[in-house]
């Protein structure tokens, strides 16, 4: 199988647009005839739902959230990113591309990043037309700031609530559509599975959370814009319902899944304080724009923080990293923190977190200004650690974040099985083996609002003599016979542990060998650990209440079961790929200063791996990557 | 589930707060008229007879009279409309601290409200009602005598103390009610509500004390004092 | 520490619900109160039982999925929190809590904690947004907005449609909610054009779907998560009684 990316023709900066002006269209009466699923209502599913609905599509939207509004988009803090040069230092849409391509280490296409740096302006007038109240100067006109890994500011904000004012303004945009009745609105509904018709996407078969049912609906074409799955970690950044299951579900159906082991672990998250845990709770990156970052000099220090002298504090970001110092993208600082804590120096109660201090910030600014850029991260800090920041410095430690990897799409975000696309996180394309700062918004919003009206009319219009498809067409009943026994099989258990137990083994697991640091016997110790976990959760996992009622615990366990295989998968991934490149660091492929060493003859691809069927390892199919603007160069932030 | 009869919660309570803001109105006049019965006795007498007399005549004086009325019955049938729709839609809890979170008398304006209108009742039988309807003795100026009845009504302590701590439920649902009927009517600018709040504050201890003094310093010096 | 729990169990919003037992020990005070719910629940599961359903997500205080009423209090005991900031350093050794569902004729339980309102999302349906489509965009700085302006928009903006307002409301209002929304929008130029209209709209909504009326008493402020003011509210009557007014 050859993995055609359909890139368009043409030099660079023009391809976007050479595919915008041949791309077919679905002329007005023909768009009311043909339905489109949008599962996911974060930034990218409500972008896309409610765009392609203004256009005229019949559009049903799943969540599985009891309101759309509420998808984890919203819990983005810091910013989205644009090249809009509003500050004039610099910037262009060029410079984004190039700090793009270079942040994620030269594992992505050179032509979608072009394009998410092409449209990000046109994100901004988007976002302030719905009335997304970005930060503003006192002259009226909007404010940036810096973010990790660039050298410019090209950051919108709103305070620390980005995402949730981004994914606000689009969830709106959703509800207008929903009230004009072109959009059908299903909250509180799961993804089971994907209803595949003569090698075409032709609907989805779901739960209805709140009552049990099983529902099967049908349509021209699918987007899956379900997130990320960094939850798989346990422990992480994320939303307790982040799941992998219907991108995974579509990967068992054909579609490829693309370098899925490369997580983003990010560097300021709050640090896990016992076992009990549920969550790490993120601290927005853009504290780094005022904070600085150290750890003792001396190991096991037990001082308190304030009474530790200047000259006794290592701020090693600024130490190693001098041209990009506290502001290092979010890779770089996450494994530098992790070496200062794996080296003893670590501190807090469990010794697993690093300060971030503002008392210089405070000094020069006032506390005033730093109140007023940060205050509801401040005020987050002392809810949940009862301590004042302002007086005392912050403690954060690395935390799983993001998924660069995903279905592997092509230039149009469709997935190997035509007719269904995949948007935002869910998708591998823009990030590489890194995910800029600030990029993850505008990626869900950019895939949502301006590159799925084209490519699924492009799509669609193929599709136009193709009729509704009646569900209770043999594909769909087979699908849900199978998504009944997949539930049937999980409540028959009936062992002695909870879906929790599991999910928290797991996630210890892929934290201890395949995170921050990966080594190849570490993987298949992993890989054999995994395989043995997945035999006990069919054997011995507990799940109470029956299928056609709500039942929060089998639908965790359903998730879970579905992370076993993600989690496999995710080492072969880590494993195969024999170098070191952004997110994915391989202990045997280091500098000797300990950066990481990539591999650009042998591994300048993409991984996308092609499901063979229960119990069979995966296909690799490499996707070459060609950089044919820029020149693959060694990372250096020094 | 709809709402059929056209108001809408809003509409319903633009209206309490015009018709409460038009009683707060009038209670500054009633209080004014009122306060000359704090001057020395015969004195008082002429002048709050007349005065009396110069209401009961002016045809001014009665439209406003009947907007009072109007406005008494509309301000109570509103707030009976509203809190059975409250109770309809309000839920309810086995354990309920909600009260931490407000003040007493802004969830109690209801009882608070029904407190004044049991003392409105006794209060038009024992004075409007007389001046109106009853037969009244006249004074020297030809004036009905009502500042004889108002003295004559103060002469028991527990009558005393049934209006002043009348009083206090007015000042408290004035104290609140003040306050609300600006943001009812839409008051958002920040400094002027801090402005109507301090205002109103000091409205309802005036309004209350002023009210309330008039009775204890009627039965001190006329019945307790003097006698 | 040891609790002693009375938690809210209804099976279905059909069926008549009950406070219940549990004891729970070994709580520690670092844990969030949904981590404490998760410890029970891990314990009730293993026992056979059926877990406490209750809505939690994101749990960083953000998507407004989770909301109980904690002693009788919206998000529990302290001012401006969500549950799942709640932590149970708050409680004493031996202390007995009630865990009830935020409670509103126009907020059903679906089960146990977990209550449907979707009523927000309707409100939002009647007008809470800015009729633009996706490419009619105009340049972004092409209408200056003061940063006072944009703060005071954000500040309304920052609601994350929790309910608490409404379980705290003694009428269960949902004043604040649409208020908040309404203001966010008239207070931005975007926003304004259609201010006359989506006032009404969204009002009428918020009556249809049963909330109560507002009696100012401010607990909705005191127990919004994200603060917003109750000057909001005030700003949805002006422009209401506008609007009713200049109404055609």
């Amino acid at each position: 199988m050859e993995l055609n990316a359909k890139i368009p023709p043409g030099p660079l900066k023009d391809k976007w647009s050479f595919y915008k002006d041949h791309a077919k269209l679905v002329n007005p009466a023909n768009r009311k005839k043909m339905d489109i699923i949008v599962v996911g209502t974060g930034l990218a599913g409500s972008a896309a739902a409610a765009s392609l609905a203004e256009m005229g599509y019949n559009v049903k939207s799943f969540c599985f959230q009891d309101s759309a509004r509420r998808a984890h988009s919203v819990a983005a803090q810091g910013g989205v990113n644009a090249a809009k040069n509003y500050k004039n230092d610099g910037d262009s849409i060029y410079r984004m591309f190039y700090d793009t391509i270079k942040g994620g280490d030269f594992r992505s296409r050179e032509a979608n990043v072009y394009r998410l740096a092409e449209c990000s302006a046109q994100l901004i007038d988007q976002a302030v037309a719905q009335g997304v109240p970005f930060g503003r100067e006192y002259g009226g006109y909007l404010n940036n700031r810096s973010f990790g890994g660039v050298q410019v500011s090209r950051t919108f904000y709103a305070r620390g609530q980005t995402g949730q004012q981004l994914l606000l303004g689009s969830y709106q945009a959703l509800m207008r559509q929903v009230a004009a009745k072109t959009i059908k609105l299903y909250t509180r509904h799961e993804m089971l599975d994907l209803v595949v018709i003569d090698g075409k996407a032709r609907g989805i078969v779901v739960r209805n959370l709140d009552t049990g049912e099983i529902e099967r609906h049908s349509a021209h074409a699918v987007i899956l814009a379900t997130g990320g799955f960094g939850k798989i970690y346990y422990l992480s950044t994320l939303a307790m319902g982040c799941n992998a299951s219907a991108i995974w579900r579509a990967h068992k159906k054909g579609a490829l899944m693309a370098c899925p082991s490369w997580t983003q672990v990010h560097p300021t998250s709050l640090p896990q304080s016992g076992d009990y845990q549920s969550k790490l709770t993120l601290m927005s990156e853009s504290l780094r724009n005022d904070g600085r970052i150290w750890v003792p000099l001396k190991p096991s220090e037990n001082r308190k923080p304030n009474d530790i002298p200047e000259t006794e504090r290592d701020y090693y970001l600024e130490r190693r990293y001098p041209a990009f110092g506290n502001l290092a993208p979010r890779d770089i600082s996450s494994r530098a923190a992790k070496e200062r804590i794996d080296a003893g120096f670590g501190v807090g109660p469990q010794r697993n977190a690093v300060y971030l201090d503002f008392s210089k910030a405070i000094k020069e600014q006032g506390k005033g200004r730093i109140k007023e850029k940060y205050g509801n991260l401040f005020d987050m800090y002392r809810k949940i650690t009862a301590t004042d920041a302002y007086v005392e410095p912050m403690m954060i430690s690395p935390a799983a974040h993001f998924s660069m990897g995903g279905l592997w799409i092509d230039y149009e975000l469709m997935t190997t099985i035509p007719g269904l696309f995949a948007l935002g996180e869910a998708n591998f394309a823009d990030h590489g083996a890194n995910r800029l700062g600030a990029n993850s918004l505008l990626q869900a919003c950019v895939d949502g609002y301006f590159i799925a009206p084209y490519t699924i009319s492009n799509y669609l219009a193929g599709e136009i003599k193709s009729e509704r498809l009646p569900t209770d067409h043999q594909a769909f009943v087979d699908a849900e016979v199978q998504v009944r026994a997949h539930l049937g099989k999980l409540l028959a258990i009936n062992g002695n542990k909870t879906a929790d137990y599991y999910h928290k083994t797991l996630g210890k697991l892929l934290y201890d060998y395949c995170g921050l640091s990966r080594s190849k016997e570490g993987l298949i110790h992993a890989i054999a650990e995994i395989k043995k976990l997945r035999e006990d959760f069919y054997n011995d996992l507990k799940v109470p209440g029956g299928e056609d009622e709500m039942n929060g615990e089998l639908e965790k366990a359903g998730r879970i079961g579905d992370y076993l295989e993600v989690a496999d998968l995710m080492c072969q991934d880590a494993l195969t790929r024999e170098e070191s490149c952004g997110a994915h660091f391989r202990e045997e492929y280091q500098t000797p200063e300990g950066e990481a060493l990539r591999n650009d003859e042998k591994f300048c691809f993409v991984s996308a791996w092609k499901w063979q069927g229960e119990g069979q390892e995966e296909l690799l199919i490499p996707e070459p990557l060609q950089f044919e603007n820029v020149e693959l160069a060694v990372r250096s932030y020094k | 589930m709809d709402n059929k009869n056209g108001a809408s919660t809003l509409m319903r309570k633009t209206l309490m707060a015009l018709t409460g803001l038009f009683l707060c109105f009038f209670l500054v006049i009633h209080l004014l008229g009122n306060l000359q019965l704090l001057l020395p006795a015969e004195q008082a007498k002429q002048s709050f007879n007349g005065y009396s007399q110069l209401l009961s005549g002016n045809i001014f004086i009665k439209i406003i009279s009947y907007v009072l009325y109007a406005s008494i019955i509309i301000h109570c049938l509103d707030a009976l409309v509203i809190t059975l729709k409250n109770n309809k839609t309000a839920g309810k809890y086995v354990v309920d601290n909600r009260g931490k979170a407000s003040k007493w008398y802004s969830r109690n304006m209801g009882i608070l409200g029904t407190l004044i209108l049991i003392f409105l009742v006794f209060h038009f039988k024992d004075f409007w009602y007389q001046y109106k309807f009853g037969s009244l003795p006249k004074d020297e100026n030809g004036h009905k005598d009502l500042y004889a009845i108002v003295i004559a009504a103060y002469q028991d302590w527990w009558y005393v103390l049934f209006y002043v701590l009348s009083m206090f439920a007015l000042g408290y649902h004035l104290l609140h009610g003040f306050y609300s009927a600006a943001r009812s009517l839409g008051l958002y600018h920040p400094k002027y509500v801090s402005w109507v709040r301090v205002f109103g504050t000091g409205y309802s201890y005036i309004i209350t004390i002023g009210f309330a003094i008039i009775p204890v310093y009627i039965y001190l010096t006329q019945h307790v004092l003097w006698n | 520490m040891k609790l002693y729990l009375k938690i809210w169990r209804q099976s279905d919003a059909a069926s008549e619900g009950k406070l219940v037992d549990y004891e729970l020990d070994n709580v520690i005070p670092h844990m969030s109160f949904l981590e404490m719910m998760d410890t029970l629940n891990e314990q009730l599961i293993l026992k056979g039982d059926r877990p406490v359903e209750f809505d939690h997500d994101c749990r960083e205080g953000i998507c407004g999925q989770c909301g109980m009423m904690i002693n009788g209090q919206a998000h529990g005991p302290i001012a401006n929190l969500t549950t799942c900031q709640l932590h149970m350093r708050e409680f004493k050794d031996g202390d007995t809590i009630y865990v009830e569902p935020f409670r509103a004729v126009a907020f059903p339980i679906k089960r146990d904690l977990r209550v449907d309102r979707s009523a927000f999302d309707r409100i939002i349906m009647a007008g809470g947004f800015v009729s633009v489509n996706t490419g009619q965009a105009p340049e972004a700085n092409g209408i200056p907005i003061t940063h006072e302006q944009a703060e005071s928009a954000f500040d309304s903006a920052a609601c994350i449609g929790c309910g608490a307002c409404v379980a705290t409301c003694k009428n269960s209002s949902a004043a604040l909610f649409t208020s908040a929304k309404i203001s966010h929008l008239a207070k931005l130029p975007q926003g304004k054009m259609e201010s006359r209209k989506r006032v009404l709209s969204m009002v009428k909504q918020m009556d249809d779907e049963n909330f109560g009326h507002c009696s100012n008493t401010e607990a909705c402020e005191v127990e919004c998560p994200q603060q917003i003011s109750v000057l909001n509210i005030a700003r949805m009557n002006w422009e209401y009684s506008l609007s009713s007014v200049l109404k055609k």
